[in-house]
């Protein structure tokens, strides 16, 4: 049987500032029939480029050569006018981002049918009474409650996973023979990622149809994907069977990609040694709220939490987005304010607390953010920006003072002395992250919060900026609040771990116990939702998540 | 020395532009530069002085003569002549210019700078008060500014002085919102954030953290505004409150002297200074909107690596 899309030798070139850099280079694959194909790779490596090809949904500036054969058309040859058949009838598109996707100001029952009717039926428009009834049902299908009157709601009525399931639901509407998920679970929670990668399973089994599924992440490609392709640099570096994949990796690169993998349950990185010192931070109810507008009460974003952090420990803080997690973390830094119960800092209380009076503490207070490439001006080098607090809290030191202590920094996260004079956006990700880390240890701080650190990062370069974390803790032995949203990553470094849910903490205790014997029902499904990267081993997790929604 | 200049703004962008937009950038480059060539070598080039009526030997020129060989452009209703009028008018031009530019830069950053950064009762009330000047004809305004400060008709650089001010309040608002954007935007980015946990200052955070980055998009406003303020100025003289025509040479007077010169078939008197200020208009106009179009990278146009294939 011939497949349904045969990619032959594709090269795609697009023409930048800096001259023409290849993204793909020479990648062919195959699609069958009701068969799922995970294309992964880390940023860079043209796993997007390679699925936007297959509509050829690329910029302008690209050049493309090869073939790509969707169901019997050469895609790369097609006019126009052949090509706005294609796209929505015999593929279609998920994208990454569902709040982008839909468009605000149109309610989402028109969006769906809006593809509907760009399309002619046998020479004929559907009418827009059958468009809206096929919508309607196509809302039933990807599970939406109620379709027939959230039809006429608008996107911001729905919440992140429904709004995938729209997005999924508008793709689906013409029954296309392909779809091309671009990352489609990245920018929601891990118990939605269970549930939407659960209906785009449902599409495969029920309708037939066949996904091309894009991926950084090796959890959801052994929850769903039958056959792996391997991208590294734009060239294919590896395809075969999931299990094969998984079970006996062939290349260099997929068996690096598949051991920096954080699993929960894995080898620890970091072990906690008590000290006799008091706590660094306690939380005593700690209430903070956003102040509503008029009409709307204020929002609690935490309510009633109580913790403690211990000099040199690090707590791992988990939940989804929306939990609270991040505000804590702002609370602490005297970024977000307080507003009831206690919260003391290094000995001063967050509630009501005054910038100037605080000013002198905060030098004990470390801050890693999440993207390393927004969290540095762009217009100063590594070295200044590593230099700032350094200005700012011991100006004393003098010029030569403070180059020589940059220079040890940078030494210490292993940043090469050359990284000193680069502008941040000269440096990798990961390079950014360490001197991200080694500014916030200029002033040895005795807290370092770090709001997911390795989030915004590849799997390789996570590892070695964890690797990095773990081994500056032991030699800096600050204290750590490690906000994250990814179980298996606080597993290997922290000791203690809270688990907040909706602005309350539902659990606590140490990481092991919390991870292999959670109480909580949201633990519980917070650890089940969590992918196994390993196609046998997550069969069988999946099951267990299906066992604890249907007992709840 | 070669290398530098392809580094600075409007020349980095000549290197890396391509096609049309190229050459829309290249004609107003060579247009602004022979404008403020001619303004730096006006005592040079200029035949006459721009308010000279008479030869060394003391004979008049003569009003309203065609051009010939003594006037090559020949000379205006008053009996100046119009070649040296022009070309010393960009000297006044380019003053204008300078001064309503740099001004309203300066208070337009600063204002909103403080504006964006504080927040609170202090941006509401700058954002109303831009927002009315704003509202206001600007015309009409800089025709109210020039009564107060000169009395309406002045030397050169009293009128100079009169038509930058009343430019520049008309400008400062535009630089006020934009800088004012940029800073709400940028006050938001983590690398504002982490200068706060730093326990950086606000006069740190603001100038050396968000000033620079909110200023990026300014020398975009500036060769667009470059145009408007040539455009009041004339404006201004057009209507009669400009400069003197014995203090300075502008065009916007010029063409006021020549409006009742164009029934009788004297061509000569309005062609000139009006083709003046059309062409440092869109000379300025061309480097803006390239300027504008090349620094997004949505709308640069890039030379294609091959012939593609398809379309």
């Amino acid at each position: 049987m011939s497949d349904l899309l045969s990619i032959t030798d594709l090269r795609v070139t697009f023409a930048t500032d800096s001259g023409p850099v290849d993204a793909v280079s020479g990648v062919s694959l195959g699609l069958k029939k009701g068969e799922i194909l995970a294309i992964v790779g880390e940023s860079g490596s043209g796993k997007s480029v390679t699925s936007k090809s297959v509509l050829r949904m690329l910029p302008e500036t690209s050049t493309v050569t090869g073939t790509v054969m969707l169901n019997g058309q050469n895609v790369v040859d097609l006019t126009r006018e052949q090509l706005r058949q294609v796209r929505g009838s015999d593929a279609a598109m998920v994208f990454q981002e569902p709040s982008t996707a839909l468009n605000p100001v149109f309610p989402i029952g028109w969006q769906i049918s809006e593809g509907l009717r760009a399309h002619k039926v046998d020479g004929k428009r559907i009418s827009k009474k059958a468009a809206r009834q096929k919508a309607i049902a196509m809302l039933e299908n990807v599970g939406i409650p109620d379709a027939s009157q959230r039809i006429d709601y608008f996107p911001h009525q729905f919440s992140g996973g429904q709004k995938q399931r729209i997005v999924i639901a508008a793709a689906l509407a013409l029954a296309p023979k392909l779809i091309i998920a671009d990352e489609p679970t990245t920018a929601l929670d891990v118990t939605v990622q269970a549930e939407i990668l659960q209906l785009l399973r449902d599409c495969r089994d029920n309708l037939g149809a066949s996904i091309l599924l894009i991926t950084h992440n090796m959890g959801v490609v052994a929850d769903l994907a039958d056959k792996v392709a391997v991208m590294l640099n734009g060239k294919l570096v590896e395809v075969g069977d999931v299990n094969q994949i998984f079970a006996n990796p062939q290349h260099e690169y997929t068996k690096k990609l598949l051991n920096a993998v954080p699993k929960i349950g894995g080898t620890r990185r970091l072990d906690y040694k008590p000290q006799a010192s008091s706590p660094l931070v306690v939380a005593q109810n700690l209430v903070i709220e956003y102040p509503g507008r008029l009409n709307t009460p204020a929002f609690k974003a935490v309510n009633d939490v109580s913790f403690e952090i211990q000099a040199g420990e690090v707590l791992g803080l988990v939940g989804e987005s929306g939990s609270g997690k991040t505000t804590i973390g702002r609370a602490i830094a005297g970024l977000t304010r307080s507003t009831g119960g206690s919260l003391r800092v290094v000995g001063q209380e967050m509630v009501g607390f005054r910038e100037r009076k605080f000013k002198k503490y905060r030098k004990e207070i470390g801050f890693v953010f999440q993207d390393p490439a927004s969290s540095f001006n762009p217009l100063l080098t590594i070295e200044q920006c590593i230099a700032e607090p350094l200005l700012i809290h011991s100006r004393e030191l003098g010029e030569a003072k403070i180059k020589e202590r940059v220079a040890f920094l940078l030494d210490a996260v292993q940043l090469p002395n050359a990284a000193a004079e680069r502008f941040p956006h000269e440096l990798s990700g990961g390079q950014r992250q360490r001197a991200s880390l080694a500014r916030a240890l200029a002033l040895k701080p005795s807290l370092v919060i770090a709001d997911e650190p390795t989030s915004a990062l590849d799997v390789s370069v996570q590892a070695k900026v964890l690797d990095l974390f773990a081994e500056i803790q032991k030699e800096f032995n600050f204290a750590s609040l490690f906000i994250t949203h990814d179980l298996a990553v606080v597993d290997q470094v922290a000791d203690r771990l809270l688990v907040l849910y909706k602005g309350q903490l539902v659990e606590e205790g140490k990481t092991k116990t919390v991870l292999s014997n959670p109480q909580h029902p949201y633990t519980q499904r917070l650890l089940a939702s969590h992918p196994i990267p390993d196609p046998q081993k997550q069969a069988i997790h999946r099951q267990k998540l299906i066992r604890l929604i249907s007992e709840s | 020395m070669r290398n530098f200049l392809w580094r600075i703004p409007p020349f980095k962008q000549l290197k890396m532009s391509f096609g049309v937009q190229r050459l829309m950038l290249a004609v107003g480059l060579v247009i602004v530069s022979i404008f403020v060539l001619m303004a730096a070598l006006a005592p040079l080039i200029a035949p006459y002085g721009f308010a000279q009526l008479q030869y060394e030997n003391g004979e008049y020129f003569g009003a309203q003569e065609p051009p010939n060989p003594n006037h090559l452009l020949g000379t205006t209703v008053g009996g100046f002549d119009v070649l040296s009028r022009v070309i010393w008018g960009t000297q006044t031009a380019l003053m204008v210019i300078i001064v309503a530019v740099i001004m309203s830069i300066f208070i337009g950053v600063i204002l909103g700078l403080i504006s964006g950064y504080l927040g609170g009762w202090v941006d509401r009330v700058l954002v109303l008060v831009a927002d009315a000047v704003y509202a206001f004809p600007s015309l009409l305004l800089a025709i109210a500014l020039s009564i107060v400060i000169s009395g309406g008709r002045s030397g050169l650089f009293t009128g100079i002085l009169a038509a930058a001010l009343s430019i520049t309040v008309i400008f400062i608002p535009q630089y006020f919102r934009a800088v004012r954007a940029e800073t709400l935007r940028i006050k938001q980015e983590a690398y504002v954030e982490s200068a706060r946990v730093l326990g950086a200052g606000n006069l740190r955070i603001m100038f050396r953290h968000i000033f620079r980055n909110a200023t990026r998009t300014l020398p975009l406003i500036f060769t667009l505004n470059a145009s408007e303020a040539i455009l009041t100025l004339a404006g201004l003289g057009f209507l009669g409150f400009g400069i003197d025509p014995t203090m300075g040479a502008e065009w916007g007077y010029d063409l006021n002297r020549s409006v009742s010169d164009v029934s009788a078939g004297i061509w000569w008197t309005s062609i000139f200074p009006g083709l003046a200020i059309v062409l440092v208009v869109l000379g300025n106009t061309l480097v803006g909107e390239s300027l504008n179009d090349l620094a997004d990278p949505r709308l640069r146009a890039r030379q294609s690596v091959e012939v593609a294939g398809d379309e």
